[in-house]
């Protein structure tokens, strides 16, 4: 018989190329810990992020889905990043909306420099997940077996 | 001949239910009815018909064929379709009680098609006839007498009772372990029959012209200029074929998930842009094509193959849920008129 | 109505317009079918506008105006915000149209009259009490209880855009039609996923409420790419069916007029227009009112932001009905 391996996060991390991922980066050559179970996908924009990744991501089996991108003015696209916010707060309030957990979905907003905050909010974020327990309601059971 | 009192009915699927898994049409909240899993109290709907149609009983709209699963170099099959265990299908119409014969033409026919045949095996059809036809009801065109219904069971209600009469030596076999049915005469049931049969003689549908129609008329019609202006509104949505009772095609798509892949099949639309897409692209590329191929295959292609059997049987689904009411009378009446 | 037949007529003889569309009468009184009529013998044996032409007719315009001269088009008030919209996307050859915009006081079709209990259908007399002849007798019932569902919540009886109008330009309404939004927004989350699951399990992929919207004008749908990973037409997990009407809301958020096509379509009565809703209330309270359609000049919000634009976490914070 097989035994039932303990439920962890999974969370997936889309991080724009040129602020979050370089702070993720800082990060790790700064040695700072953060959970192992965050997948970090690397967009080159947060604007980039189109609301059927975050779907494809709950399907596959993510239990959080987290958008880091540069500063508000900081873009490196100058506004990328504006409406990036409009659409992930109008898409995550939908899901609110159909009754899925709020903290399963977060922007945040980490710039080249601030590896200690990207560890940080990683860990926060985990820690938030871990609280809310497995995503049962944008699963999809094909891919639980 | 056996009856039982509508007050009682609950105990009646009660006692169905203990021998196998029962589904009857029962309301939802906007009062559309649909074949539900009984379970103790569910009211049956006094609806006509059921929203989808019956033949989910065999060919439900989504079903896994099969499964594999990669080992390092092995590979595993993992489940060969859905455990079916036997079931009863409660208050099946008289149209939907013949379309199970139009799709035992596609399913059974040899080589047969195991998953519906399986299901087909494990099910007793217990059909109940039309107290109240409806505007939209044409099945005697297709010469369907709604107030006997082919079936296992035949039921009738009328009054204060449900009157009960098997046909089939699985309805029999149904039927001898049913204590709560008692015994009757038929009278009722022929006076039921009777009023039946005099609203049907008022239905505005109740005799369409199909001499246009059936085998060996496809190059009269396929060219027809009409195809054109008829299908001009039609949206390309699937709901007539997904609420049809006769609509048997279906696609097969695999679901893989890394190391797994999963068979199943789902119903397709003919009116879908990529139904029967090939490498070479849409045989059928507007929706003209898409249209015609509908209602030929269900007045002409499939009569030609089928000792002219229409692939009709009037239930009306179609004329209730297009959202721009095109129908197949529509068709037949607008192909009809032009011809005399 | 009066007068909407006369003036197709009086446009196609006059040689203002070569083609009208309108609707056409059907088999029974209810179900008039969108129809481009090309002669004045068709109109005057089949053209008709009653309380049964609820159809929205500026989506057949992208196909219609596209073609070779001038086609006549009759807009109710809801459908002249899609037609506004379409213009906007250059969707539609404005040139080639000639609309006319025609008031509406509600309509009704054969199910929402048979959602009153009635069976048997044959024919119907009066216009705000209406008495149906059915094959088991006649009933009387007011057309205010018989109205669909996307009339109940009537926005606006005004035309957003015309080349002539019959009957009196309207004004914008009171319609409360975010009664049912806030309703939804104050129940537990638990409560709110069981009521969606409920809802969307019921759907059956038939794609209907994509093909009837005007703002879903793209000529390839995302869900009609086989190379997409996505199953257009299959319900085969509960997951599919949420991704499914998540991202068709999601693709006409602010483009959305809520004509509400696609709750009147739905075969399973399935209340689709509250997902678009809920992103029309959301837009409005967080970017300021906007309504798709309303002219062709303001910016749509999601094409558009704010430096003070709020954070994602302070809304979600909030939540529900606190916003």
């Amino acid at each position: 018989m097989q035994v039932k391996k303990e439920w962890t996060p999974l969370i997936v991390a889309f991080c724009c190329n040129w602020c979050s991922y370089a702070g993720a980066d800082l990060s790790g050559t700064n040695r700072l810990q953060y959970p192992a179970n965050v997948k970090i996908i690397r967009i080159p924009c947060s604007c980039r992020l189109n609301p059927m990744f975050i779907l494809r991501a709950f399907q596959r089996g993510a239990d959080g889905v987290i958008l880091c991108g540069c500063h508000p003015g900081d873009c490196h696209y100058s506004t990328g990043n504006y409406y990036a916010r409009r659409r992930m707060t109008l898409l995550f309030s939908m899901l609110d909306f159909l009754g899925i957990e709020r903290g399963r979905t977060r922007v945040e907003w980490v710039s080249a420099a601030e590896g200690a905050k990207f560890a940080e909010t990683m860990n926060d974020f985990v820690k938030t997940i871990t609280e809310l327990g497995e995503n049962k309601k944008l699963e999809d059971l094909r891919c639980r077996e | 001949m056996k009856r039982i009192a509508l007050t009682e009915l609950n105990s009646l699927f009660a006692s169905i239910n203990e021998r196998m898994n029962l589904f009857i049409p029962a309301n939802d909240e906007s009062g559309q009815s649909h074949f539900t899993k009984w379970h103790d109290g569910l009211p049956l709907s006094r609806n006509l018909n059921t929203v989808r149609s019956a033949k989910d009983a065999f060919f439900p709209q989504v079903e896994n064929l099969m499964g594999f699963k990669v080992n390092g170099k092995q590979i595993e099959l993992t489940g060969m379709g859905d455990e079916v265990e036997d079931f009863a299908f409660f208050g099946v119409r008289a149209c939907d009680a013949k379309s199970f014969e139009i799709l035992d033409r596609v399913f059974l026919m040899e080589p047969a098609d195991t998953y519906c045949e399986k299901r087909r095996n494990n099910c007793t059809v217990i059909s109940l006839a039309c107290s109240r036809p409806s505007e939209t009801c044409f099945c005697t065109t297709f010469g369907i007498d709604p107030a006997s219904p082919k079936g296992d069971v035949t039921c009738w209600i009328k009054g204060d009772f449900l009157y009960w009469e098997p046909n089939t030596d699985k309805g029999n076999e149904l039927t001898n372990v049913l204590s709560v049915l008692s015994d009757c005469d038929d009278t009722e049931v022929n006076s039921a029959k009777e009023e039946i049969h005099q609203i049907t003689e008022r239905l505005p549908l109740k005799e369409l012209n199909l001499s246009s129609f059936g085998p060996g008329k496809t190059k009269a019609l396929f060219d027809r200029p009409e195809w054109k202006t008829l299908s001009e509104a039609c949206l390309g949505c699937g709901t007539c074929t997904f609420v049809c009772p006769t609509c048997q095609c279906y696609d097969i798509e695999e679901f893989a998930n890394g190391d797994s892949v999963k068979r199943f099949r789902c119903w397709d639309s003919c009116m879908y842009s990529d139904f029967t897409m090939m490498s070479a692209g849409q045989p059928r590329p507007t929706q003209t094509e898409r249209f015609r191929q509908r209602f030929m295959h269900k007045l002409v292609y499939f009569p030609d193959n089928n000792d002219g059997t229409y692939s009709c049987v009037g239930c009306g689904r179609c004329l209730r849920k297009c959202p721009v009411h095109l129908n197949i009378v529509k068709v037949i009446k607008t192909l009809e008129e032009v011809a005399e | 109505m009066q007068g909407v037949k006369e003036k197709a007529l009086e446009l196609l003889s006059s040689g203002k317009v070569q083609r009208v569309l309108g609707w056409k009468t059907g088999e029974f009184f209810y179900d008039l079918t969108p129809a481009v009529f090309e002669s004045t013998a068709e109109i005057e044996s089949d053209f008709v506008y009653n309380v049964f032409s609820g159809a929205n007719l500026s989506k057949y315009l992208i196909k219609e105006s596209k073609k070779e001269g001038k086609i006549a088009v009759f807009l109710k008030p809801c459908d002249s915000f899609s037609f506004v919209q379409l213009q906007k996307e250059h969707r539609i050859n404005r040139e080639n149209i000639y609309a006319v915009g025609v008031q509406c006081d509600g309509k009704c079709d054969g199910e929402s009259l048979r959602a009153l209990g009635l069976e048997g259908l044959l024919s119907v007399d009066g216009e705000e009490t209406l008495t149906v002849h059915t094959l088991y007798g006649d009933k009387t019932i007011e057309k205010k209880d018989a109205l669909l569902g996307k009339c109940k919540t009537c926005k606006s009886k005004k035309i957003a855009s015309f080349d002539e109008i019959i009957g009196e330009q309207g004004e914008d309404l009171e319609s409360g039609r975010f009664e049912e939004i806030k309703k939804l927004e104050a129940m537990t989350p638990d409560e709110r996923f069981s009521f969606w699951q409920g809802e969307l399990s019921k759907c059956i992929r038939c794609n209907a409420c994509r093909n009837v919207c005007p703002a879903c004008s793209c000529e390839k749908c995302v869900f009609d790419n086989p190379a997409s990973g996505v199953q257009n037409k299959a319900v085969a997990d509960s997951f599919e069916e949420k991704l499914f009407h998540i991202i068709r809301a999601f693709h006409v958020t602010a483009r959305c007029t809520d004509c509400g096509e696609c709750s009147r379509v739905c075969p399973q009565n399935i209340p689709l227009h509250l997902l678009n809703r809920k992103f029309i209330k959301d837009i409005n309270e967080l970017y300021g009112t906007y309504q798709a359609g309303a002219d062709m000049q303001s910016r749509p919000p999601l094409m558009d932001f704010s430096f003070d634009d709020p954070e994602c976490s302070e809304v979600l914070a909030k939540g529900g009905n606190g916003k």
